[in-house]
This record gives C-alpha cells, sequence and structure tokens, in this order.
C-alpha cells in the first residue's frame, strides 16, 4: 500500500516551500503556458535557449505541491542541457511517474527521482509532468503559446 | 434491523417514516460499501454531492431484474416483456409522485441531469429562441446548466445573460431581477449550488420569469437527494435531477416537464421507440414522454432508482433534513475551527456542503493528506469554475454529507484537517 510519506517526499516538500527558479526571466527567448483544466492548475515555463543548450529555466505559476516542486527541480535539471537531451530525460521522468516497467533505475534521474511514489497515485501523474509537457512546449515552439499543452490521463 | 422496522420493502406511502433520533447506525447498515477500508482506515465518505452510495434494497432491485426478470419494454406479446414493460411504467410513476408531478406522461427518463437539460435546450430552445431572445441563468451554474444553454445561444442567436452572487456565494437577487426583461425567454437556475451548498428560492424566481413569459428551468441535481420536491410549488416548468445522487444508480436522470410544454415540443434525439408512424421519406412522432426517449431507455436504472426512491421515503425527508443540517452546522463548527481553514461559501440556506480551503496549501494536497486517513472529499472547481473565479481560487475542497453520515465522521474529517500542516509545515 503506497503511503503518503512517499508521494510527499522530504525533497518535494522542500521544493514546494522554497521553489527554485521561480521568477521571471528577463531574457527568456522561449516560453510557454500550461494548464490543467480538471484541476486548474496553471505554469509558465520561460526558458534561454543559446548555442544548442538550455542556459537558463524558470517557471512561474499555482498549482499543487507535487506540480510546484516538480517545476523547481525540473527547471534545475534542464540546464545546460540540449534540446533533445531535456527531451530524453521528460521520457524517463515520465516512465517514472507513470510506473512504466522499462523506468530506468531512480539513480539515474538524480534527485528527480523522488517523484517514484507519483506512480501509486495515478490522479497525480499529470500534477507532476504538466511542467514538463509545457517546457517541451516551450522548446518546441510549434504552438500557440496560449495554447495549453494537454496534460496526460 | 430497517428492514425490521418494514422501511425497506413497503412503499413509502404504507411506509413509516423515522421519528425520534436519527437511527444513523442502522441506516449505515443498509450501506454495504460504507463497511469497507481505504488505506487501511474505515471509508470515511464525503462526496455524496458528485455521487451517493447505494442501499442493499437498489443493489437487489437490479440484480433482480437481470437475474428475473430482462426483457427489452414494449416488445409485445411475450410475458417478460410485458412484465418488464410495467415495472418501467411503475418507475416513472414513482418518480412522478416523488416529485409532486401531476403525471407520469410528465416525466422523461435520461442519461442524467445533464442530458435532461440539454434536452430542453435542444428540444424547447431550437423551437423558441431566436436573436435576440435571451437566456438568463447564474453564476452558481454547475457546467451542466450553464454550457448547453451557450450552445444553443450559439446556434439560434440568442443572448445569454448570468446574474451575479455575492460574497455569502447566494444569489444577488436585485440584480437577477434586473437581468430579468421582456426579452428573457428562459430562465435556468440551480435549486442547489453544487459547489457551495447555496439554496435558491425558485419560487420567488420562478413567478418573477413568468410574468415576463418567460419559461423556467430548474437544476434539481443537488437539492432532489436533500429535500422533499414539488415541482408545482416550486412553480417550475423543468426540474431535472439525477438517479444516483438519489442512491439510485448511474445512467439515469429525470426531465420533469409541465405537460402543455412537453406535449408541443419537438423530438431531439431520434431512434426506436419515439415515432408514431415510419416511412422512408418522413415519420410522425410518439406523445411525450416516449417522443424524448428514442432507443432502448436505461431499462434496469429506472428500477433501481424507483427502489432508491422507495428507500429515501421510507426514511422521510423530515428525518433526513433534521439530521443533514446537525452535520452541517457541526461540520461547520469544527472544520471551521481548524487553523488556516477558510469557508467558501457562507449562505444563509444551503444544503449539506461544506466547500473550503486550508490557507497556503493546494487543495489537491489536502485532498491527498484526507484520503490517507480513508477520507473521500472532492478537490477541484466542481464543474462550476466561474464559481471559483468569483471567489478568486482555482479550486476548493468540499465536503458533502448525506443522511448515512455521522458525527464521528464529521469530527475525523476536523481531525485529518489538522494533520495537513502536520505534513506541509
Amino acid at each position: 500500500m503506497a503511503s503518503l510519506s512517499e508521494l510527499y517526499q522530504n525533497v518535494i516538500l522542500e521544493h514546494n516551500r522554497s521553489p527554485r527558479n521561480y521568477r521571471v526571466m528577463a531574457d527568456a527567448n522561449r516560453e510557454a503556458q500550461g494548464h490543467n483544466p480538471l484541476c486548474g492548475d496553471q505554469v509558465t515555463v520561460r526558458l534561454r535557449v543559446d548555442d544548442g543548450r538550455i542556459q537558463d529555466a524558470a517557471f512561474q505559476g499555482s498549482g499543487c505541491a507535487i506540480s510546484r516542486a516538480s517545476a523547481s527541480l525540473m527547471t534545475a535539471a534542464i540546464k545546460g542541457r540540449t534540446p533533445e537531451e531535456a527531451a530524453a530525460l521528460f521520457q524517463q521522468f515520465h516512465r517514472l511517474v507513470t510506473g512504466h516497467p522499462e523506468a530506468a533505475a531512480p539513480e539515474t534521474l538524480g534527485k528527480l527521482a523522488v517523484f517514484s511514489g507519483v506512480s501509486a497515485y495515478p490522479i497525480r501523474v499529470k500534477c507532476a509532468s504538466l511542467p514538463w509537457h509545457t517546457m517541451k512546449a516551450a522548446l518546441e515552439q510549434t504552438r500557440d503559446p496560449d495554447q495549453s499543452p494537454s496534460p496526460d490521463l | 434491523m430497517l428492514k425490521g422496522l418494514g422501511l425497506l420493502e413497503q412503499p413509502a406511502s404504507s411506509g413509516s417514516p423515522v421519528r425520534g433520533p436519527f437511527p444513523v447506525e442502522a441506516v449505515r447498515r443498509d450501506f454495504p460499501i460504507l463497511g469497507i477500508t481505504v488505506r487501511g482506515r474505515p471509508l470515511v465518505y464525503l462526496d455524496n454531492a458528485a455521487t451517493s452510495q447505494k442501499p442493499q434494497a437498489v443493489i437487489d432491485a437490479i440484480g433482480r431484474f437481470y437475474a428475473t426478470g430482462n426483457a427489452n419494454i414494449h416488445r409485445g406479446v411475450y410475458a417478460l416483456s410485458e412484465q418488464a414493460t410495467v415495472a418501467y411504467d411503475q418507475a416513472r410513476s414513482r418518480v412522478a409522485r416523488f416529485l409532486g408531478a401531476a403525471s407520469p406522461s410528465e416525466i422523461v427518463f435520461t442519461r442524467g441531469t445533464t442530458e435532461a437539460i440539454n434536452l430542453v435546450a435542444q428540444s424547447w430552445g431550437r423551437a423558441h429562441l431566436g436573436a435576440g431572445d435571451e437566456i438568463l441563468v447564474t453564476a452558481m451554474e454547475h457546467h451542466s446548466n450553464l454550457i448547453p444553454w451557450q450552445l444553443i445561444a450559439e446556434q439560434t442567436g440568442a443572448v445569454l445573460r448570468a446574474a451575479p452572487i455575492n460574497q455569502q456565494g447566494e444569489l444577488d437577487l436585485e440584480a437577477w431581477h434586473r437581468l430579468l426583461s421582456d426579452r428573457t425567454r428562459l430562465v435556468a437556475v440551480t435549486h442547489v449550488s453544487n459547489a457551495l451548498g447555496t439554496l435558491n428560492p425558485i419560487r420567488e424566481l420562478a413567478d418573477a420569469a413568468h410574468a415576463r413569459g418567460a419559461v423556467v428551468v430548474v437544476d434539481g441535481a443537488q437539492s432532489a437527494p436533500h429535500l422533499p420536491i414539488d415541482v408545482v410549488a416550486l412553480g417550475c416548468d423543468f426540474f431535472a435531477c439525477s438517479g444516483h445522487k438519489l442512491y439510485g444508480p448511474t445512467g439515469i436522470g429525470v426531465l420533469y416537464g409541465r405537460a402543455e410544454l412537453l406535449q408541443r415540443m419537438p423530438p431531439w434525439q431520434g431512434g426506436g421507440g419515439m415515432i408514431a408512424s415510419v416511412t422512408l421519406e418522413r415519420s410522425t412522432w410518439a406523445e411525450a414522454p416516449a417522443r424524448f426517449e428514442a432507443g432502448t431507455p436505461p431499462i434496469a436504472e429506472a428500477i433501481g432508482l424507483a427502489a432508491a426512491l422507495d428507500y429515501i421515503d421510507g426514511i422521510g425527508f423530515e428525518a433526513i433534513s433534521v439530521w443533514e443540517d446537525a452535520l452541517l452546522r457541526r461540520a461547520v463548527e469544527l472544520v471551521g475551527a481548524v487553523p488556516s481553514v477558510r469557508l467558501i461559501g457562507t449562505a444563509a440556506h444551503r444544503a449539506a456542503v461544506l466547500s473550503f480551503l486550508v490557507e497556503g496549501i493546494h487543495p489537491h494536497d489536502v485532498g491527498a493528506v484526507l484520503d490517507d486517513e480513508g477520507i473521500a472529499v472532492r478537490a477541484g472547481h466542481h464543474c462550476a469554475q466561474p464559481v471559483m473565479r468569483h471567489f478568486g481560487i482555482p479550486a476548493t475542497l468540499r465536503a458533502s454529507f448525506a443522511f448515512y453520515n455521522t458525527m464521528e465522521e464529521v469530527e475525523t474529517l476536523a481531525r485529518g484537517l489538522g494533520r495537513v500542516r502536520e505534513v506541509f509545515g
């Protein structure tokens, strides 16, 4: 039986209280907004991509502890990576939170491994992945910035 | 124990409604699910506004129909079909009696409240609305009593107006009366707000609307489980409610429509069972309510719903409302006293619904802590985003009570909320 302390691991609670990179980024050159219509969570992800790498990442918005901590840890994790590496990391993260049998070993995900408890709470998968979908939309910039990426169901 | 009192198996008219202290423990034994555990704790089910639990009498009625009575209705000569037809028709009569309708022909079975409202919008609305006509709703509607009107307004060129609510979560009556005009063709209003519990003064609104020649549609999804409904006394033209919120099955709802309106309305869905005669070119329609029930209807669900109404009337709304009021008062007192809890919606007249926030903690996170204690509450916008916007919040927690809830469960809720601070600091 999944327990509350596995869902809300200390690192998640700490990032919820003091999120990293929660700010406006004046020199951002990529931006997207994500919205989860089921619970009203909203997140704006801003990136600065130069020389083929994500030089800076920041977010703002309102959401539950899972989505806030996920956005915080994501912005820290993708800085310095190429867009392809960030997309690959999202794929690994997504496998982790959905309890995918081929999920990478938690240690390869670094701090992101604290979200392993989410897989026992399917309804919270979309909370954890909303910032990532939004980041991906920002990188792609193929869609209208006002359009929300669709949440996982 | 209630069974022993003869409350379960007799029609309500001959049953004896509960008097004296509310026999909540006996009532709970009628609902098998109330005995289960969740995450290792006894289930504390406080999401009754989303759906209610089902008494054994309902489960048995549905099981009995499938085990020994299943056939399609109106299929001619064989005994089983005749019995099923009689049972379905009896269910319609039972619903008519429950709602105070003059005749069973004023009762249309639908898939739920949502479909009932869409039926009125698409049938009555298409026939009667045109450019410049106005539809008046309120800012406290569930999306199911808002979107159907947005759609029909777009289709017909009618204008949708919405009366605001005040800081207590009550309808701003002055503004509502101001928005009502000779252009208003239809008034749609919820009887009880699903998000806040607010009870609206339907009779007053209906009288004013009728004086302007408008028809009145009442969303009764949240009132029918808690109050005795008399559609004639309410003065409404249409009243919609759902079986599954009334301790009955999912997949069935009810539209009451005043006979003279219903009989003049065109069909909105075509199919079997709703015709008088058919040629390859054209068809003529059956009388209401059959005209509005294309296809095989929810037969087992209608029978289950009738059993649910028998069960409710066996307890009696007098006893139910006294107990539910006591639960709500205790919940307001205990939950309201938890540090950093803010109650949302404090209407003077309301059903047993408590919406609240824990300051600084997202409702989903509060809901997860409560879930860990076996407590089922709803966290979200409750399909009432305009209500959330009015209060400037994305979501609330909602505890909604039924007559089978106990004072101990209210205490468990308050204790669980106390634990939220421990987890999130």
